[in-house]
């Protein structure tokens, strides 16, 4: 469970953060909305504790993982070192499970992380968040940059992982397209602060999402 | 004949201690992106406590170990200044660390006083093809391959190890696993310490320290660590020899002080040359 009450968070002069509150219960799959620079990978990095709060309180049951923007892997370890590396907060380190989940990554484990493609990186970030064993799993923009293919097969694990696991979700998403047709909810930031949210249909019908993020109506998106 | 092969035996032993201090600086520089300027101090207090400790009647190997137990202190001690606060830039720990080498002058000059100190280390020589080599020489290389093998052991099979690689290669998200970054950063001056440390107390039989040797081994290493890129400590035990070993042979058929001199030069040019290479230039810039 994450509730944030009144979190704002400030770079030097800049309000990155300002006054933002919001909940995601045990289970549920929430997207963050919003376009470059609303904060959005500023709010996952307070959860996670990268960025210290100017005010506000986070509140957190569970483990959090944080695969963030970028992939950002240890590009010269292997696959299966940054799966491990992964487990450096518990005990079990064998990520034989993730290869199982993730069969893909199971043939690339001896490579090099830095030499794979953008997808398959994103899916050793996410491995590698999944090793920690989290209650919680954030994930900074997972579709930038990926063909909708590509997108879609690591939705469906996800969606997986949330119903077989209890995974709770919590996706930050540049795509309204991605976010709004995985998740169950949505909360839309602009220039640090929440302006909307509402579940995945109300804000998939709300004019003001549509004009701002959608561009047109989605018609199952995805 | 023989005395080119007494050269080059001098040679391998000089560019062994060279590899060691380089492999330091390689370390520390990997994990805190910063290139420590006192690295040459750690191998001079290892030099100087194991000597003190062993006159102070303290049996070989146990004093030795101490002694690489007080530059591994040392080491961490100056990581500790260096780049113990949060958010201090690798430019103002680098000059942090040439200020603590300009500090340990003074502790030193106050703790051993101003004149060369040694101590014997393996007594004896045997012969080799018409040459007497000290055993020492011969306790140098092997114990320097063992220390390289072990460094490659843990930084390719072990998980701190690799942790510690995590730390170089992507701070932020080592950061994210819950590896703490910081104490790595100490972590990596200890080791630094420690093999200077070994550094010191296998070449100081064979060339006594002063409080003022720390610049040559420094500039040494730094050029051995410079030709391996600054990457994989291994490499730097092939930069390391190879400088030993020239030096060793200009001293040995030129003039003594002459060694020095080519230190530099070799420097300057392994500087140029890798300066201008594209790599270095892209490993600079992600720094």
């Amino acid at each position: 469970m994450i509730r944030v009450e009144d979190l704002s968070v400030r770079y030097g002069a800049a309000t990155a953060l300002d006054g933002v509150s919001l909940s995601v219960a045990p289970g549920e799959k929430v997207a963050l909305i919003g376009a470059n620079g609303a904060g959005k990978s500023t709010l996952l990095n307070a959860l996670s504790g990268m960025v210290p709060t100017a005010a506000g309180t986070i509140r957190l049951d569970g483990r959090l993982a944080h695969v963030p923007e970028g992939r950002q892997l240890f590009a010269d370890l292997t696959v299966d070192d940054n799966l491990r590396l992964g487990a450096f907060r518990v005990r079990e380190r064998n990520p034989a499970w993730i290869y199982e989940f993730l069969p893909e990554l199971g043939r690339l484990r001896g490579q090099k992380a830095g030499s794979l493609s953008g997808g398959q990186q994103q899916m050793v970030a996410i491995g590698r968040g999944l090793m920690a064993q989290p209650d919680i799993l954030a994930i900074d923009e997972m579709s930038l940059g990926l063909a909708p293919i590509i997108v879609q097969q690591l939705a469906e694990r996800l969606s997986e992982l949330n119903a077989q696991r209890g995974l709770t979700l919590l996706l930050v998403e540049q795509s309204a397209r991605v976010a709004l047709s995985l998740c169950d909810r949505a909360y839309v930031l602009e220039t640090g602060r929440i302006v909307t949210q509402g579940s995945a249909a109300q804000l998939t019908d709300s004019p003001f999402v549509v004009a701002a993020y959608l561009g047109s109506p989605v018609q199952g998106a995805l | 004949m023989s005395a080119f092969l007494s050269y080059l035996i001098h040679g391998i032993s000089l560019g062994c201690g060279f590899a060691l201090i380089a492999s330091g600086i390689i370390i520390i520089y990997r994990v805190t992106r910063v290139v420590n300027l006192a690295q040459g101090m750690f191998a001079v207090v290892a030099g100087f406590s194991a000597a003190s400790l062993l006159d102070a009647g303290v049996p070989h190997v146990l004093a030795e170990s101490l002694a690489i137990g007080t530059s591994l202190a040392v080491g961490v001690f100056t990581g500790y200044v260096a780049v113990g606060r949060r958010g201090t830039s690798s430019q103002a720990s680098l000059i942090v660390t040439l200020g603590i080498g300009i500090f340990g002058y003074a502790v030193e000059l106050l703790t051993w006083g101003d004149q060369p100190r040694s101590f014997a280390g393996l007594a004896g020589s045997f012969e080799l093809l018409g040459v007497d080599v000290p055993k020492q020489d011969l306790l140098v290389t092997p114990l320097t391959l063992l220390v390289f093998v072990a460094l490659e052991l843990f930084f390719e099979r072990t998980y701190p190890g690799k942790a510690m690689t995590a730390c170089a290669s992507n701070p932020y998200a080592a950061a994210l696993q819950g590896i703490g970054v910081r104490r790595m950063s100490f972590c990596g001056f200890g080791l630094g310490g420690a093999l200077g440390g070994v550094a010191g107390v296998l070449l100081t039989p064979l060339h006594p320290v002063s409080y003022d040797s720390d610049v040559s081994l420094f500039v040494n290493g730094f050029a051995a660590a410079i030709l391996a890129g600054l990457k994989r400590p291994v490499l730097a035990l092939a930069g390391g020899l190879l400088l030993g070993v020239a030096e060793s042979m200009v001293a040995g058929y030129s003039k003594a002080s002459y060694q020095s001199s080519l230190a530099l030069l070799l420097t300057l040019a392994i500087l140029i040359v890798q300066a201008t290479r594209r790599e270095t230039l892209h490993a600079l810039e992600e720094s």
